[in-house]
């Protein structure tokens, strides 16, 4: 008898069995981009990374994959100029992230919850002397001491932290946090030897039976021009005047200051002097605002202090009251050329910020080391010419800023583990940049940024308070969800939800996988891919 | 209206799914446990919006009833490439029967229910543009006006695609189609013609009345979810963009029904007993020129000759929507519209 129901004739069947699959020509891939941020960041860190940690409010997890790379997020997220913003891909939707300050929340964060960096790894019994106890010093110190080596630091100063103690001023960055930051590296047993100067190098290397340097003096000299001076003419450099008030034993400048130069270092010292009580501090600069060096924040903070600039100047002749200023003009060219007017400017002190030179008199017995134009040369592991010596930081030549010490500090670490275990390095694989065309940005919120609150100006003026504040933990959130996670899935669900054949499989663990049993290979889902995280592949057919 | 505060996370509320939000507030697609109402290995073509209209509209339906649910199926492509006899992709209890009779049958279902005594069970009718505006049209309005418990879903691909892309009564002006060439000083389907079914079923001052595109889920969940929160007559008409009939890149269809919204061409929004209760904003208008570039259709606008009085006027169209439903706050700006339904820094 017949078991069906009445008309039918044939069992039914799930459309499962017909494999659309088939039909496919291109496949999708998962894919992971390199962020633009990160692709800009000087020290490398894998800022995207952190960001995804911080935005489901695990500032602990963040902070750690933040410190992979770099030991000290609560000095970077003051001093950094922070690159990752201006590549940011954000800026072509509404502002950048505001990285760097979520970067010192996090810092400040980990200082506050006296988080602890990972342990040193096992000891390798290879001793490394570093030279210099700035950013690159201490930050290859940290790698080195990771990896497991024996590492032994030595600076000329009385304390630690190179230019970022000495030439940047605490109103920018303060000492307890410099301090702590500092601390936690050396607390991974860095042998320390303050007060104590390399005269020569090789002297050194054999003394201490180092298997290989880390060369990271800095360039601590203030660079000197001759210009005619009365006897009772007062100069004095920028980074000695910095490093006098530093070590707590400011100079007497007197009421007006001039400050030569156009640099970072220039609006410091500028910054500096009105704290310390000048009336006057004028920034005299031979090009113009376009062509100055100095970080636009910088400059506008200086210019809201009370600071005043003169474009298109240099400085003639320096008397004990008085400057005399000749005018400048652009060329074709954009360089300055003397216009012969001149001009007087009543002075007290004159501060010259015109560059800085390295002392490399510690190399006078390493003849193979290379040293043009009064720089460093290196290879690409950052290694000179000489038998395991590397070099970096300030001391090479490269852009002069604490992050590109430390991304030095780092990669002269990852040469030195290498060079003394007798390996070649590997060269670090680099992903295709996540460009913001590969972005789908309709599906991010519109929401601009979070400003950082900053201190008064007129609380500024006579102390060394730090002038730009943190973010709350809610803004620093928020400005952390603004991130885009270009390049890099962060789970939102779109492929899963937009593919017409469900051919998307999700699992527990936040992971996606293509069913190419049914993927027909349309490619919604790598369009519709917020962050440009799928790719599709042509199948070979 | 039902729609969820979203709270501010990287993709806001646009994404399917965000890993930070809990099970509550996330979309029925982003839950690897979700119905599927129709399964892998359906026929229909690569990027098909329908397949995924469907999906979207039954599995919400789904979470919405408790899984009480049955669908009547107009014939159509929905029809023909879900359940080629012997085998079927649905996975939800389905009848079909003939191309203009499906809000007949569905009445039908509601009153054995009804009959039976289950009244938790809810029915679902859908179908095409062709099966709805036109040949099912009188049984639709039969069904409105006796106000049988019935959702009629409504996939609207702009034609009838299943038996190779012919006008229906949903046809853009200006659209080529196999029955609308281009050809003659107005070439593709004619201005002025065609019905504009969400209104005519408004008018039926029927419980409830919505539209909705693939490019928003989280709008169209929504208003699945509103609509079973009714008994009596409902309508929802949801845009599905078809690569085939429209020659649009499979890849593009949810970006093309995006911008079917963003340009006024297709207003999104909702009625309840014949009056607007609430409306899509536009976020980034665009001017109809994107949306009819994308498509073939519309092919004959552009290139070698042109005809920017043609586009003008579907542009008129687009504006007279924008008009009709406010569609474009003017005094707002956009972050100001956003902080409406998010949650910002103090
Ligand atoms: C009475 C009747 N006339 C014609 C057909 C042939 N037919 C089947 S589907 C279809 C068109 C369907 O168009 P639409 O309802 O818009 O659905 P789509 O395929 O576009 O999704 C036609 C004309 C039929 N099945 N029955
Ligand atoms: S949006 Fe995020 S991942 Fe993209 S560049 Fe900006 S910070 Fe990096
Ligand atoms: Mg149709």
């Amino acid at each position: 008898m017949n078991q069906r129901p009445f008309a039918i004739t044939l069992d039914v069947g799930s459309s499962r069995s017909n494999h659309t699959g088939s039909w496919r020509v291109e496949r999708p891939n998962y894919v992971n981009r390199l962020p633009p941020c990160n692709n800009a960041c000087p020290a490398g860190e894998n800022i995207q990374g952190w960001l995804y940690e911080a935005e489901s409010g695990d500032y602990e997890a963040a902070w750690r994959t933040l410190v992979e790379e770099n030991p000290f997020p609560a000095i970077m997220g003051r001093i950094c100029f922070h690159p990752c913003e201006s590549a940011c891909n954000r800026v072509q939707v509404d502002e950048a992230v505001g990285i760097n300050a979520v970067e010192r929340f996090l810092g400040d964060y980990a200082l506050e919850h006296g988080l602890r960096l990972p342990d040193a790894g096992p000891a390798t019994g290879k001793r490394v002397l570093v030279v210099g106890a700035g950013p690159a010093g201490l930050s290859a110190a940290y790698h080195l001491r990771r990896q497991g080596h024996h590492v032994r630091l030595v600076d000329s100063s009385a304390q630690l932290g190179g230019m970022m103690r000495y030439g940047i001023p605490a109103y920018r960055l303060p000492r307890a946090v410099l301090d702590a930051e500092i601390q936690r590296v050396i607390d991974m047993g860095v042998e320390v030897m303050l007060n104590h100067n390399v005269d020569d190098i090789e002297i050194e290397r054999e003394s201490g039976r180092f298997d290989a340097i880390f060369l990271a003096v800095g360039a601590q000299l203030g660079k000197r021009v001759n210009i005619p001076a009365g006897d009772s003419a007062r100069i004095l450099d920028a980074v000695s005047f910095l490093h006098e008030v530093a070590d707590e034993n400011p100079p007497l400048l007197g009421r007006r200051v001039v400050i030569y130069g156009g640099g970072d270092t220039a609006m410091d010292a500028a910054r500096t002097a009105r704290r310390l009580g000048a009336t006057e501090a004028v920034v005299v600069y031979r090009r113009n605002q376009e062509k100055m060096p100095a970080h636009v924040e910088e400059y506008e903070q200086a210019l809201g202090e009370g600071v005043t600039m003169r474009w298109l100047s240099t400085i003639n002749k320096v008397d004990a009251d008085k400057i005399v200023i000749e005018k400048m003009r652009l060329n074709a060219e954009g360089f300055p050329e003397a216009t012969g007017e001149y001009e007087e400017l009543g002075t007290d002190a004159v501060v010259l910020a015109l560059g800085q030179d390295t002392d490399l008199s510690l190399l006078a017995r390493a003849s193979d080391i290379e040293v043009n134009d009064g720089s460093v040369q290196v290879a690409e592991n950052l290694m000179t010419n000489g038998r395991g010596i590397f070099a970096g930081g300030d001391a090479v030549p490269a852009e002069r800023t604490a992050t590109v010490a430390v991304g030095h500090g780092k990669k002269a670490a990852r040469g030195i583990d290498a060079y003394v275990r007798g390996a070649t390095p590997e060269p670090v694989a680099k992903h295709a940049l996540a460009e913001f065309a590969t972005l789908n940005t309709w599906y991010y919120s519109d929401a601009e940024r979070t400003q950082r609150p900053e201190l008064e100006k007129v609380r500024r003026q006579d102390n060394f308070e730090e002038v730009v504040l943190g973010l709350t933990e809610r803004n620093a959130l928020f400005e952390a969800r603004r991130c885009m996670s270009c390049g890099n899935c962060f789970e939102c669900d779109n492929c899963f939800g937009v593919c017409p054949d469900n051919a998307v499989l999700k699992f527990s663990d936040g992971t996606y996988e293509f069913n190419l049993d049914y993927c027909k290979g349309c490619g919604i889902c790598a369009h519709e891919c917020p962050c440009g995280a799928i790719e599709m592949v042509p199948e070979r057919i | 209206m039902t729609k969820r505060p979203v709270r501010f996370y990287q993709v806001g509320s646009f994404a399917v799914g965000n890993r930070l939000l809990s099970d509550e507030e996330r979309t029925v697609q982003s839950d690897p446990d979700r119905t599927n109402s129709i399964d892998s290995g359906h026929r229909a073509c690569q990027g098909c919006g329908e397949a995924l209209g469907a999906r979207y509209a039954l599995d919400a339906a789904m979470r919405a009833t408790n899984n009480q649910l049955v669908a009547v199926n107009a014939t159509g492509c929905l029809e023909v490439f879900s359940t080629p006899y012997p085998e079927t992709s649905w996975r939800i209890p389905w009848l079909h029967s003939l191309f203009g009779n499906a809000p007949a049958v569905a009445t039908g279902v509601a009153a054995a229910l009804r009959v039976k005594g289950q009244s938790e069970v809810r029915v679902v009718s859908q179908g095409g543009d062709g099966g709805t505006v036109d040949i099912g049209f009188g049984c639709l309005s039969g069904m409105f006006e006796r106000n049988d418990d019935v959702l009629y879903i409504c996939y609207d691909n702009e034609g009838y695609m299943n038996t190779g892309v012919q006008r229906s009564g949903a046809t853009p002006p200006a659209a080529r189609t196999a029955t609308t060439d281009v050809v003659g000083p107005q070439p593709g389907n004619t201005f002025g013609q065609g019905k504009d079914l969400p209104r005519i079923a408004m008018a039926h001052d029927v419980a409830y009345v919505a539209t909705a595109t693939v490019a928003d889920l989280h709008d169209l969940e929504a208003k699945v979810e509103r609509a079973m929160a009714f008994r009596g007559a409902r309508y929802l008409h949801v845009l599905v963009p078809c690569p085939l009939g429209w020659g649009s890149a499979a890849n593009e269809t949810i970006h093309v029904a995006r911008l079917a919204k963003e340009t006024g061409m297709f207003p999104v929004f909702e009625a309840e007993y014949g009056v607007v209760t609430s409306v899509s904003k536009i976020r980034h208008q665009t001017p109809v020129e994107e949306y009819l570039k994308l498509q073939k259709r519309f092919a004959h606008l552009f290139g070698k000759n042109p005809r920017p009085e043609i586009v003008a006027h579907l542009q008129e169209l687009a504006n007279r929507n924008i008009a009709r439903y406010g569609l474009i706050d003017r005094e707002e700006t956009p972050a100001a519209r956003h902080a409406s339904t998010s949650e910002e820094p103090a």
